[in-house]
């Protein structure tokens, strides 16, 4: 039902889009509003949710701890899971943002059937990580990928990129590797929201909207490459056009460009408003951005709020006759 | 009220009945049985604490007697602490529900209810934040995954959030950092508002901010306390310690839970605490106005947690010591680590803290002027300053217990291990994926030791308990080392019954049975008057 | 117990232990993720592989029909976890009923043609002895779990009362002497 609903707003999306591509009079609004539209709700929607977020100050230090605090001299410091300083941070960071650190530790121990009896070993549930390094790291190098569309000349870096890609020198034009991996692992992801009975417990309409909304884009762009092709040096003319805020409309550019970029547009309208913007989030997970050094350096909280509470003279007046019967020392004989 | 009891129909409890139909968790409706929940925060307590909505209540009960108009009450503490607090705003909407923290929780491990999943524990309050809070939630409804708060949705809340015991395991596995014990600390300050809370919590806080100490202990009790510890520590060692309380000009101020102060086996790891500063001479004091190390109201709301860890750094400058040493503890550390020095620094009137004995300087507490004492003791080993005799404890078999709130809010993992190795020959290490910072919670942190909810506690406490019994078959483990109060008085129950035979001490209670102290006699038992190995008139 | 029977018992056991599994897996209406039934981690999944090994051991022990005390302990490592999972006693303790449904579904054709009917009341008779057991079993367990509850009780207040002379340490014999009930 979830998955069907989801599914189903796709598939009227693509029908939207098909209609937009062969009715002439719509290409306009297809192919240039629409896209500008959606390039400012993104721009726009996720800089008001990162503002947003930054507005909320973080009132204590509360580092997630993954890994031995520094103490004793002699005591081996996990210089990166508990970082006592601002670079720790940023390895930390960059682990976690760039090869998800944290779901690379998703092991387990597994008790098999040794030789001797049962023996534990040391299994590892990873396939989750490399589905998402594979589908992130894709879709990465696929977006610099499309930078020659918007840039003349077309940066040497983005050249290389593309040859990389393209190394396997297999079909004319050369298939993408990240093509492939994309359609795998976002596949992959979707499989496992249906199969993974936890998962498919917790999964929302919201969840599954993205992804057939990410693979029906690289599909429809794979059919623009291989099969029903497109007028590449039109495509780069309203592309420049667009990135240089001087649109035009070149003629006879094929339908199936008209629905890949008007997918793409949702998936960019849509971003700042859904969980996509994980990819913001995650800079700013205080779980995971901060220094351990609770005990060095006081953190201050803006907002820290006056309490009332129960002073030592409340506490003696309520009890100095006990205390000095215990031989306690008080303050007021 | 007696339960109703619906006759079975014939054949009805033993057919086989593979996978019922699933039904939505949205639509799965909490159910309240006796054993699984603990009794509600009574009148008195709120009052004392001044908390809102003082009255009787029992969660079994049809009506909890919440004010009209609390949903306004409960909306608008959200969206208060959605402008206070980044964490929760954050982990409100960045969640893709990938399920890597599903099975991390032992709640969830052990009962299968997929609402203890941290990802649904969260989606309990993240639906009701999409409602009312984003675009998406109001125009799409339950398709963008929001709902309607309504008594039902208040209860599970309630229900859930104090079925977590806020350890953040799923915090470690969750690639953004997704913390669901900030979600719980959050959604129990919401439920405060309206006046739900647990027993075993407020009362302890009420205690805590009158008396002193979670267990209401008045100044001459915890003398006399300490007094009859240091009477079995002349029994056994032939020598008497002299603590001091209160005591202006000490040079260390101590801090224990004051479960040490009362019940076995804490009392013994306050023996050992008693014994080794005697044995090292040190200048300190106990207080009794600051005789509580654990923070119940960190269990309840940040401001009333706030208010009760005042006590700590007021009574270190009334007493002008130079610096505070900790005992152990779990969510004690937590607060005094994370949350201590924000609230009541900058600590200036205090000095960085220098072991006397040594003259180590713990760099490492340079702003709170508060040290671990296992930090204290791992030093002392290190540099050789204490004669230890590790035989005595050569009829145990030890395995060591990692408490939460140390290893994930703090990172205090070798420490209380080269202790243990150095007083202990016979140390075995459990699973590598149920220690240190993957360690189990006992299942009756964060306020869930009570009785009343016995069974959600064995249950909470069996991933743990599991990893013990395969040390037990493997290596024979009889003991349970840990470095927290709850844990010694949670952990006795919780081997009982999954491991009986496994008994559960403090960190410190070992070292003061392997101390061999100036001018002792030959001791014959432990601390516990059990007969030491080769030297009792039983073996 | 008959030669023929054990034996068709061994061609089906595989498929016995899974459907036991299924049936006692079933009886969490709460598990709808599937978690039980499919996390076969000993450490991650402690409840799905106490009853995977528990299930294994019993139905050896049955099968080879001498020792029967031999199967108590996996059984109460089954009831222990069970014990405390909010079942009705009922429910906690029907999986050892399902047994019977389950070996008559899956061997009543071997049990026809063999003519061995007598083997298969035999079986079930057993099974009837741990039913039995598994009662004793249980209600040890409830009992224990509010024991639990006074030692608790005790272990807070033993201190207290030993100091206001209310109450003296009873000497070990005495101990061990309450101890054998």
């Amino acid at each position: 039902m979830k998955v069907l609903f989801s599914f189903l707003a796709v598939i009227l999306l693509i029908l939207v889009a098909t209609m937009g591509a062969f009715i002439t009079n719509l290409h306009f609004v297809f192919g240039i509003i629409i896209p500008y539209l959606a390039f400012a709700m993104f721009v726009g929607g996720f800089i008001y949710r990162v503002v947003k977020w930054g507005r909320s100050p973080v009132p204590f230090r509360i580092p997630t701890t993954i890994g031995q605090q520094k103490s004793l001299p002699w005591i081996k410091q996990n210089k990166i899971e508990n970082p006592t300083s601002a670079f720790g941070v940023i390895v930390r960071m960059a682990m976690e943002v760039l090869f998800f650190r944290s779901l690379f530790r998703n092991t387990k121990t597994e008790l098999r059937e040794g030789q001797n009896g049962p023996e534990l070993s040391y299994g590892s549930a990873k396939w989750l990580w490399l589905g998402s390094l594979f589908f992130h790291w894709s879709f990465l190098i696929i977006i610099i990928r499309h930078l020659r569309f918007f840039l003349e000349p077309i940066p040497f870096a983005v050249q290389i990129l593309e040859s990389v890609d393209g190394m396997l020198q297999i079909g004319l034009p050369a298939i993408y590797l990240t093509d492939a991996f994309i359609l795998v692992a976002v596949t992959y992801l979707f499989l496992r929201r249906i199969f993974v009975p936890q998962v498919k417990y917790i999964s929302l309409p919201a969840d599954f909207f993205p992804l057939f909304m990410i693979m029906s884009i690289a599909i429809s762009g794979i059919l623009m490459r291989y099969f029903y092709k497109v007028d590449l040096v039109a495509v780069k003319q309203l592309a420049i056009g667009l990135a240089t805020f001087q649109p035009v409309l070149p003629t006879g550019i094929g339908p199936m460009f008209f629905i890949h970029i008007f997918l793409v547009s949702i998936l960019f309208a849509y971003f700042p408003m859904s969980k996509l913007m994980h990819m913001g989030g995650i800079f700013m997970s205080p779980t995971r951005n901060m220094i351990s050094n609770n005990r060095m350096v006081r953190h201050i909280n803006p907002w820290n709020p006056e309490v009332e509470v129960h002073t030592y003279e409340q506490y003696e007046d309520e009890f100095r006759e006990k205390m000095k019967k215990a031989g306690i020392p008080v303050e007021k004989e | 009220m007696a339960p109703k009891v619906k006759l079975p129909k014939p054949g009805e409890l033993s057919k086989i009945d593979f996978k019922t139909p699933a039904t939505d968790w949205m639509d799965t409706p909490v159910e309240f049985k006796p054993g699984t929940f603990c009794w509600g925060s009574k009148e008195k307590d709120l009052l004392t604490l001044g908390l809102p909505n003082p009255r009787q209540w029992s969660p079994a009960d049809e009506d909890w007697k919440i004010p009209e108009g609390w949903e306004t009450t409960i909306l608008e503490g959200m969206a208060e602490r959605l402008s206070k607090y980044r964490s929760f705003k954050i982990f409100m909407d960045i969640c893709v529900r990938c399920g890597a923290c599903a099975d991390k929780c032992h709640f969830y491990i052990a009962t299968g209810d997929p609402k203890n999943m941290p990802v649904l524990r969260a989606e309990l309050i993240r639906s009701v934040y999409k409602k009312y809070f984003t675009k998406s939630g109001k125009f799409l409804g339950r398709l963008a995954g929001a709902r309607e708060l309504d008594m039902n949705v208040l209860k599970e809340w309630w229900s859930y959030f104090f079925q977590c015991t806020e350890c953040r395991r799923c915090s470690v596995f969750c690639p953004y950092g997704i913390d669901q014990a900030e979600v719980t600390i959050i959604g129990r300050e919401l439920l405060n508002l309206v006046g739900l809370n647990i027993d075993w919590i407020s009362g302890p806080a009420a205690a805590c901010y009158m008396k002193g100490n979670h267990l209401g202990l008045e100044p001459h009790a915890i003398a006399g306390n300490i007094e009859s510890m240091v009477d079995d520590i002349e029994d056994i060692t032939g020598i008497r310690v002299n603590p001091t309380f209160n005591r202006k000009g000490a040079e260390i101020m101590f801090v224990t839970p004051s479960g040490d102060l009362l019940g076995e086996p804490g009392i013994q790891t306050c023996m050992g605490y008693l014994m080794l500063f005697h044995e090292l001479g040190l200048d300190y004091t106990w207080s009794t106005y600051a005789s509580e190390g654990g923070n119940f109201g960190f269990f309840t709301s940040n401001d009333m947690a706030k208010r009760l860890n005042y006590k700590i750094y007021a009574e270190a400058k009334r007493l002008g010591v130079k610096y505070i040493i900790g005992g152990e503890c779990g969510h004690m550390w937590r607060v005094l680590n994370q949350y201590m020095d924000t609230w009541h620094g900058p600590a200036d009137f205090l000095e960085v803290p220098v072991s006397p004995i040594t003259g180590t300087v713990f760099e490492n507490a340079k702003s709170t002027k508060m040290i671990h004492i296992s930090e204290f003791t791992a030093d002392l080993i290190k540099h050789n300053k204490l004669n230890l005799d590790p035989t005595r404890n050569d009829h145990l078999k030890v395995t060591y217990h990692d408490s939460c709130n140390p290893s994930r809010g703090m990172g205090l993992l070798e420490e209380p291990r080269e202790i243990i190795k150095a007083v202990c020959n016979n140390f075995y290490e459990m699973p590598e994926n149920t220690i240190r910072e993957k360690t189990f919670c006992c299942g009756s942190g964060s306020g869930l030791n009570a009785s009343e909810n016995m069974e959600q506690r064995m249950r909470g406490g069996f991933p743990r308990a599991n990893a013990v019994k395969y040390v037990k078959e493997k290596h024979g483990v009889n003991m349970l080392a840990n470095i927290c109060a709850v844990d010694r008085a949670a952990l006795p129950a919780l081997m009982d019954y999954w491991n009986p035979g496994v008994g559960v001490t403090g960190v410190t209670e070992l070292v003061a049975n392997a101390l061999v102290m100036k001018g002792e006699k030959e001791r014959t038992t432990n601390l516990r008057f059990e007969d030491l190995p080769g030297k009792g008139g039983n073996e | 117990m008959d030669v023929k029977f054990i034996e068709i018992f061994n061609e089906k056991k595989t498929a016995i232990s899974s459907r036991w599994l299924d049936a006692m897996i079933a009886s969490y209406p709460n598990d709808n993720s599937g978690f039980l039934m499919n996390q076969k981690d000993r450490f991650a999944n402690p409840v799905g592989y106490t009853f995977t090994i528990g299930i294994e051991g019993i139905i050896e022990v049955l099968v080879k029909g001498e020792d029967f005390s031999e199967s108590v302990s996996f059984l109460e490592d089954i009831i222990k976890v069970r014990a405390i999972q909010d079942f009705t006693p009922a429910k906690a303790m029907a999986f050892v009923f399902q047994l019977k449904t389950i070996v008559r579904e899956e061997l009543g054709k071997e049990i026809r043609q063999n003519q061995i009917y007598d083997a298969l009341l035999d079986f079930e008779s057993k099974i009837d002895d741990l039913a039995l057991t598994a009662f004793d079993i249980y209600v040890k367990y409830r009992e224990q779990i509010y024991e639990l509850r006074t030692d608790e009780l005790k272990r807070m207040t033993f201190s207290l009362l030993k100091k206001a002379n209310l109450m003296s340490e009873i000497p070990d014999q005495e101990f061990e002497h309450k101890d054998q009930k």
